[in-house]
């Protein structure tokens, strides 16, 4: 038996490195010659061309070819295209990508110059010519003969074509509102649908007048730089312009220092343009932390110790959106809440009592304030909606019918 | 003057900025790369007078009856890790410093995460409750969704046609259209900024 178990252990052995030298020899990187006498190679693909990619800073080449003729004919035994790349006509090929059978496009792209001890060899630099051959390898690894050479050479553009439909949208968009802010300055009536949230922050400080109890102010988490900050900090205006008015107090915790120092500023502005200076206290306006959770625990603290008489969530929220919102709830206030984020919106509708959906959170600006100028942005954000709309429908249309050149013209390549 | 000037600097970098967007050229990506470096640098100067704001609303809490623990702890909180980070090595896995950072910090923000579970019951309660024929066909809706994840034989096959239809489409149709608004609210907003329409957030002379 043991005799048995020796013969049997020698006979795996050989067989184990029998199949590591056949492992070895079917290996991607050791492809045959083509002419040898094994399967046939295939033919290599022909036309190629090589063009400056549109649209970058010169860092790009496309590389075009016509398939081989045993590309889905002939042979029909192409895998793939090695594409070979070189700095100069006599130099070193290197392999700069391998695509699938029966794709004529490749972009050859690099544009991450690093410097100092370890640099990027493959940067292509704004006007450098490189070399391109192709080959194509069989569905045996057999490898035809290489292409001829071609060069290219990367240009920088100065404009970016692909995004052509964005300027139109931005150039419509504008005309709109240069023509309702005219129309505004002259004194023509613009009407803008009442929003229930917006009509609901008179009452909701009212409120807190009446109770005594301060109202909570949240930011939310995002920087001064988010559109949905900076319609926080609006809102948060008309708030303490009101608050100071009243005499009652608003308590604003941020987590963002450079928000801390706008939202101050807010505050403080609001307070003197109320004619009440003296009753602007810094320390209501204050940092927390950085961190999301924790700064959810302490505005939780806050809401719980002091029961605010309103909340509102004027920002950017994540997933702190309903833990902040539930636990007002549990608090008692009346809870008004406006972000952009479009997952968190379904919390807040469900949570609070009040919500400015997306948009509606920008326009609070306009419709606090009830300058014709403002309104006039509206205005704007109505027609330019309107535009979108009917392209919409035509372009639905007319896909429906099989006609894409809407949808060709629209399309924007980034 | 002290406010027309800011208000010239934010028109012609935003501007700038947004023909930058349509130049791909080189020193185009530098610019807004530079900026974007220049956002993170004013975020770290401004550090600074957001722990200046902790610090002082938290000792002046500590006169305050009621407030007095929960500040005390928070400032101690804070001494305990500036002290413990002062070191190199403090930031080296096992360090006394990361140590409290991993075993206190960390499981105390898990621990204020994981109340959401609870507060998306209690809200899709309140939510839920059929008050309307809006509210009732949210409930149905919401009934179908969250079926689709128990295993009902052949019933669960048409149901999860059903969700598909409900997540691809109406979902999907009103999810665009608040997308739309928001894409255009913001760049209102941001015209509105540029054009110096909007300056509630630049403060008083």
């Amino acid at each position: 038996m043991n005799y048995f178990n020796r013969v049997l252990f020698a006979l795996m052995l050989l067989l184990m490195i029998g199949g590591g030298v056949l492992a070895q020899d079917t290996g991607l990187t050791a492809v045959a010659a083509p002419d040898t006498l094994g399967p046939p190679a295939p033919q290599p693909p022909t036309n190629i061309t090589v063009t400056d990619r549109e649209d970058d800073g010169g860092h790009g080449l496309v590389i075009r070819w016509e398939l081989s003729e045993d590309d889905g004919q002939g042979l029909n035994n192409v895998n793939m295209y090695d594409i070979l790349r070189s700095s100069a006509l006599d130099g070193e090929y290197m392999s700069r990508g391998i695509v699938p059978s029966g794709t004529n496009e490749f972009i050859d792209e690099d544009d991450q110059e690093l410097t100092g001890s370890d640099p990027n060899l493959n940067f292509m630099p704004t006007g450098s010519t490189w070399y391109y051959k192709l080959a194509a390898i069989s569905v045996e690894n057999v490898r035809s003969v290489e292409s001829e050479v071609v060069a290219g050479t990367t240009e920088s553009n100065l404009f970016h074509w692909g995004k052509l439909p964005i300027l139109f949208g931005v150039l419509i968009f504008g005309g709109f509102l240069l023509a309702f802010i005219s129309q505004a300055k002259k004194g023509r009536e613009l009407y803008v649908r009442p929003l229930s949230g917006i009509n609901a922050v008179d009452d909701a400080i009212g409120r807190a007048t009446e109770m005594g109890k301060p109202i909570l102010f949240i930011l939310g988490l995002g920087t001064a730089g988010d559109i949905a900050t900076i319609a926080g900090f609006t809102i948060l205006a008309r708030v303490a312009r009101r608050t100071a008015e009243y005499q009652t107090k608003v308590l604003v915790p941020v987590q963002d220092p450079v928000v801390l120092a706008v939202a101050q500023e807010t505050v403080r502005t609001a307070y003197l343009e109320a004619g009440r200076p003296d009753q602007y206290n810094p320390d209501n306006v204050f940092y927390v932390t950085a961190l999301q959770f924790p700064y959810v625990a302490a505005v939780n603290g806050i809401m719980l110790r002091e029961k605010p008489a309103t909340n509102f969530y004027c920002g950017k929220f994540y997933a702190e959106s309903l833990i902040l919102a539930e636990t007002g709830n549990i608090a008692g206030s009346i809870q008004i809440s406006g972000t952009d984020e479009i997952g968190q919106l379904p919390f807040f509708v469900a949570a609070t009592d009040y919500t400015l959906i997306g948009e509606e959170l920008y326009a609070a600006s306009a419709y606090l304030s009830r300058e014709p100028v403002q309104l006039g942005t509206l205005k704007a954000q109505d027609y330019t909606k309107a535009v979108a709309m009917v392209i919409v429908i035509i372009g639905a249309v007319l896909i429906t019918l099989g006609l894409p050149f809407l949808l060709n013209l629209i399309t924007v390549s980034l | 003057m002290k406010r027309e000037i800011p208000i010239l600097i934010v028109g012609i970098t935003g501007f700038a900025m947004l023909i930058q967007y349509f130049i791909p050229t080189d020193w185009s990506e530098f610019i807004f790369t530079y900026s974007q470096d220049w956002v993170i640098v004013i975020g770290i100067i401004a550090m600074p007078l957001g722990i200046w704001s902790l610090v002082k609303a938290n000792v002046n809490k500590l006169k305050v009856p009621g407030e007095r623990f929960y500040s005390a702890v928070l400032l101690g909180g804070f001494l305990i890790m500036v002290l413990t980070c002062l070191k190199e090595e403090s930031r080296m896995a096992g360090s006394f410093h990361m140590d409290l950072f991993n075993y206190v910090l960390v499981p105390i923000q898990a621990t204020i995460f994981s109340l959401l579970a609870f507060f998306i019951a209690s809200a899709a309660y309140r939510a839920f409750r059929a008050r309307s024929i809006l509210a009732t066909i949210l409930l149905l809706t919401a009934f179908l969704i969250m079926a689709r994840f128990i295993p009902l034989g052949p019933i669960s096959i048409i149901n999860l046609k059903i969700d598909a239809w409900i997540l691809q489409v109406p979902n999907m149709a009103a999810n665009r259209a608040i997308m739309m608004g928001i894409g255009l609210g913001a760049t209102a907003t941001a015209m509105k900024i540029i054009l110096g329409i909007e300056r509630t957030y630049m403060g008083h002379d």
